[in-house]
C-alpha cells in the first residue's frame, strides 16, 4: 500500500519534471520509478518515517499557519537587525510529540521562523537560541508545539 | 493584464531584495555565530520565497511554474537542516552563545 503511494508520487514528479509526453519517455519513467520503489522496499525505508502520510489530512492547514508565522517573524527580525536591540538568549523547551518525524517537524519549524534556531536536541528536550526575548516568549508559549502535536494526530 | 503582472513581479522582487540586503547587513552586524544564523534564515525564507513568487507571476500557468514551486519546496525543506547543522556543530565545538541563558542548558 505504502509502496504504491510512493510509486504514484514519484511518477507524478517524473511527469511534471520531464514535460515530454511520448511513449518511450513515459515507459522509461515508469520503469525507473518502479526500480526506485524496489530499492526503497529492499532497504526497508518505506515506513512512517520515510513516507509520513499520516500528516497529509491536516498538512495544508498547518502550512498556512506556518507561512503566516514565518512572514510575521521575518518582519520582526528585520526590525531587530535595523534597530539593533539584540539580546540573545538560550533556553530549553520540551517537545510533546510521540514520533521522531513529528519532533523533526517541530524542530525544523522552530528553525524556519527567523529569530529562533534549534541548536541541540536530546530525546524530547530542545535547546533553542532566540534573538530577543520576544522571539523566546513565542516559543515558550508552546503554541507551535501544540500545533505540531495536532498535526501528528497521535493523541 | 501584462502590466499588472509586471507590477506584481516588481513589488515581489523589491521586497525580496530588501530582505536579502537586510539579512546581509545582519550577517555582518550581529554579534556571534548563533545570532548570524537568524539573519541567514531570513535570507533563505523571505528572500527566496518572494523571488520565486515574482517569477511565478511572469511564467503564468505552465510546467515552469511547477518547477519553480518545486525549487521553493526543496529550499523550504533543506534550509532549516543546514541552519541546524551549523548551530549544532558550533555547540559541539563548545562555542557558547553570548547573552543570557535561562535554566539548565543541554
Amino acid at each position: 500500500m505504502k509502496s504504491l503511494i510512493l510509486f504514484f508520487i514519484l511518477l507524478t514528479l517524473w511527469l511534471l519534471m520531464s514535460g515530454y509526453y511520448n511513449i518511450l519517455l513515459i515507459s522509461l519513467g515508469i520503469i525507473s520509478c518502479a526500480f526506485c520503489v524496489f530499492v526503497a522496499k529492499r532497504g526497508k525505508i518505506i515506513d512512517d518515517e520515510g513516507l509520513p502520510i499520516f500528516f497529509m489530512p491536516r498538512l495544508l492547514n498547518y502550512l498556512i499557519w506556518l507561512f503566516k508565522e514565518i512572514l510575521m517573524s521575518n518582519l520582526a527580525t528585520a526590525k531587530v537587525i535595523i534597530n539593533g536591540n539584540v539580546e540573545p538568549e538560550t533556553f530549553t523547551v520540551k517537545a510533546s510529540q510521540v514520533t521522531d518525524v513529528a519532533k523533526v517537524t517541530y524542530a525544523n519549524s522552530i528553525t524556519l521562523t527567523p529569530g529562533t534556531v534549534t541548536t541541540k536536541m536530546q530525546k524530547n528536550i530542545f535547546e533553542v537560541h532566540a534573538l530577543n526575548s520576544d522571539f523566546g516568549n513565542d516559543v515558550r508559549t508552546n503554541e507551535m508545539d501544540k500545533k505540531v502535536t495536532w498535526l501528528e494526530g497521535k493523541k | 493584464m501584462e502590466l499588472i503582472l509586471d507590477i506584481f513581479t516588481g513589488i515581489c522582487f523589491f521586497i525580496g531584495s530588501l530582505s536579502i540586503i537586510i539579512g546581509a547587513c545582519g550577517l555582518i552586524k550581529l554579534p556571534d555565530v548563533f545570532s548570524r544564523i537568524h539573519a541567514a534564515g531570513m535570507i533563505d525564507t523571505a528572500g527566496t520565497a518572494f523571488f520565486i513568487l515574482g517569477m511565478i507571476f511572469q511564467t503564468g500557468w505552465s510546467l515552469i511554474t511547477v518547477k519553480l514551486i518545486l525549487i521553493g519546496v526543496f529550499i523550504f525543506f533543506t534550509s532549516p537542516v543546514t541552519s541546524h547543522v551549523t548551530a549544532n556543530l558550533a555547540r559541539q565545538k563548545n562555542i557558547l552563545p553570548v547573552g543570557k541563558k535561562i535554566g539548565k542548558i543541554l
